[in-house]
């Protein structure tokens, strides 16, 4: 974390020491060390300065959009790309010059590149074949690879005759059999459909926990990052805008870039009016009201900043509440009924729009919110976020 | 229009089990459309081949046309005479001039091939590999050739290779040689004849083949522990098989009866098929023989393709 974007620390810090993961240890030992690393194409950079840390058995998530340079970084710990500058440091040996068939790494493609002509067995050994290894001992180890895949029965078929979700297999099976120190995975779920990949994800976690290999995955699916990942590190425009564990990224964003990128927020522009010790009054004109947020943030009075609120953090109630910190008046201009909950579009007199999530505690429908509805918005001061940048 | 519907609808029963009278079973619009390729095929090439090999089995008369009829027909004594004359073809075995030339003949096509390929596959691994716009551009250098006549090229070709040519004249220049070279009538300016022709049909399939080529299969094998030329030997080649099958029959089969090369470029001991069977149709007015020449060279030809496409298919079927 920055100092410059960080006004907020993080209060999830409070775990018990002997649990207490390698990143957050001083003076742990990184297995993965990217120091300064830039990358230009001609004119453009698409990666930008970043040095990063990434521990043993970590699984690391770049999170990013496209064109955010995720893609990139990942191709240089790979060798496929030159680095512009900087140093790629894997297991206390610096990477630069060595090319990727020396690299103690390897990578599943986000298109898998099977190789069409060869058997889903033969596209597996094709890397231990290539360090020289035994036929027999070959054959063994994968076999083993293709059960632990649970493709045991299919290394006769060629990649074409697979579905999507066991070709992604092979190409992890393929990734894993020459038992890489650091496995890089790009996109690895993208082209699966959406329960495929929920039951692949938590296969893929297994895997990773079973075997003890660091994970670096690139993505650009938040919910993927969400679910898979130890840390998370966001990247956009070639920069790694904020590096933390997931609770940490989505409930303590350190940017308007990260907070919206990540879930959806509401967020409300406005200026510091009052900077006491233990809270800051914000006043927005968008919110049409002044925001209370208590416990330690810096600012200086007069500074513009951005309150961020996540929707399922708002309450919605006829009555004006009177335990919140923050309250806001609007109408209800639309409904959206999604099962587990509902989303409320509400249009507050300022005319700006908050987008507020609610359970659906109740089954029957007769005194629920409905359209048109005068309604009172409110939130702790806990939930609120304020963003400088 | 209505044949086409018809087809459609009888296609949708039959998926379902239900047998109809053969007549309507049989798919008439697609019975129609293969129909015509098969009509000119059998005009243009089983009608011709079935004369050739008619005129393979008869012998040679001082006559208009030059051979003897098959059949005879006597009138007065009411026989029908079939004669055939297999001389020919065992004239073929007996003199070794002609095995020597079949032999020639796909010796050079042979080689020129595999210099075809040698020379092809960086061209087309590089239009595969370029963008758009430029790929366009060499695409088209590559079919530029055929917009001038074959024969004006194989003249051109003439002129750089001769006695006081331009690659004479360059090398002498350079100080390289200080007598001029003898490259004209010689194998060597025949390969470099067939080789220069051909080389587009080389070009040609195996780019389709590269083009189609995934470029990150290159990066797995990488990844996985292969240098570049490994990944070369055991991706792209495989990978580019049926290109590189396809553009070798495509530059063989019409090298082997190749006449006009050998004839302009090759020297009077330049011996290949395609000359003979043109010596004995004009010089020597042996159409039977030029037919039984012709004959055993398309069974030459035949015989290792038809052998080619099934090994492909059975590995397409696997």
């Amino acid at each position: 974390m920055t100092s410059s974007q960080n006004i907020e620390t993080s209060l999830s810090s409070n775990t018990a020491t002997d649990s207490v993961p390698a990143w957050k240890q001083e003076g742990a030992e990184p297995f993965l060390r990217i120091e300064n690393l830039t990358k230009k194409f001609g004119e453009f950079t698409a990666v930008d300065n970043i040095s990063l840390d990434i521990y043993k058995n970590e699984l690391f998530c770049l999170l990013g959009g496209s064109g955010s340079g995720k893609s990139t970084l990942l191709r240089m710990l790979a060798g496929f790309e030159t680095p512009t500058s900087g140093r790629i440091i894997i297991d206390g040996t610096d990477m630069s010059g060595i090319q990727p068939w020396k690299r103690p790494v390897n990578m599943m493609f986000q298109s898998y590149a099977l190789f069409p002509h060869l058997s889903v067995a033969d596209n597996v050994a094709f890397g231990l074949k290539r360090e020289g290894v035994g036929r027999a001992e070959v054959k063994q180890r994968v076999a083993q690879m293709l059960d632990m895949v649970q493709l045991g029965h299919l290394g006769k078929r060629k990649p074409h005759q697979l579905s999507g979700g066991q070709r992604q297999r092979v190409a992890l099976a393929r990734s894993l059999i020459k038992r890489p120190k650091l496995l890089l995975l790009d996109e690895p779920l993208g082209a699966l459909d959406k329960k495929l990949r929920e039951e692949t994800q938590f296969e893929l976690v297994n895997i990773q926990e079973e075997l003890g290999v660091t994970f670096v995955v690139v993505t650009h699916d938040q919910e993927e990052a969400m679910t898979l990942a130890t840390r998370i590190g966001v990247m956009n425009h070639g920069v790694i805008v904020q590096t933390d564990e997931p609770h940490d990224v989505y409930e303590y964003p350190n940017s308007r870039f990260v907070a919206r990128f990540i879930g959806s927020v509401n967020l409300f522009a406005g200026f510091v009016v009052q900077d006491e010790p233990d809270a800051v009054h914000i006043e927005s004109a968008e919110a049409g009201t002044t925001i209370v947020k208590h416990h330690g943030i810096s600012c200086a009075p007069g500074q513009e900043v951005s309150v961020a609120v996540r929707p399922e953090k708002i309450s919605i109630s006829y009555e004006r509440p009177t335990d919140a910190d923050n309250i806001l008046e609007g109408e209800i201009e639309d409904i959206a009924y999604m099962g587990s909950l509902s989303v409320f579009r509400v249009r507050l007199n300022s005319g700006k729009e908050v987008r507020v999530t609610q359970p659906n505690f109740d089954r029957h429908v007769g005194d629920r919110f409905t359209w048109n509805d005068k309604v009172f918005l409110s939130w702790k001061s806990d939930s609120t976020v304020v963003l400088t940048s | 229009m209505s044949i086409l519907k018809g087809s459609a609808w009888i296609g949708d029963e039959s998926q379902i089990g239900v047998k109809r009278p053969f007549f309507s079973r049989i798919r008439w619009g697609k019975l129609a459309v293969i129909s015509m390729p098969m009509f000119w095929l059998g005009l243009f090439f089983f009608v011709p081949f079935l004369v050739v090999f008619k005129i393979s089995l008869a012998e040679t008369a001082i006559a208009v046309p030059p051979y003897t009829s098959l059949l005879e027909w006597n009138l007065e004594e009411a026989y029908l005479n079939l004669k055939i004359n297999l001389g020919n073809y065992f004239y073929l075995v007996e003199d070794t001039f002609y095995l020597d030339a079949y032999l020639n003949s796909i010796k050079i096509a042979a080689i020129s091939t595999l210099i075809t390929l040698i020379v092809a596959f960086p061209i087309a691994y590089l239009i595969a590999r370029s963008e758009g716009s430029v790929r366009g551009l060499l695409l088209a250098a590559v079919i530029l050739p055929f917009w001038t006549s074959f024969l004006l090229r194989v003249y051109a070709w003439m002129g750089f290779l001769k006695k006081n040519g331009i690659v004479n004249d360059m090398l002498l220049g350079m100080g390289v040689i200080d007598q001029p070279l003898q490259m004209l009538q010689t194998d060597f300016a025949v390969y470099v004849g067939i080789v220069y022709t051909y080389l587009p049909f080389m070009v040609l399939p195996l780019y389709s083949a590269l083009e189609k080529m995934d470029m990150t299969l290159l990066e797995a094998a990488e990844d996985l522990g292969a240098r570049p030329v490994t990944g070369f030997c055991l991706v792209t080649l495989p990978l580019a098989l049926p290109g590189i099958i396809a553009g070798c029959l495509l530059v063989f089969i019409p090298a082997v009866g190749e006449f006009v090369i050998p004839a302009l470029l090759g020297g009077s001991d330049t011996l290949m098929i395609g000359r003979v069977l043109w010596d004995e149709f004009f010089l020597n007015r042996d159409w039977p023989m030029a037919s039984a020449v012709a004959i055993v060279m398309l069974i030459v030809l035949v015989l290792p393709i038809m052998l080619i496409r099934n090994t492909q298919g059975k590995e397409a079927a696997s």
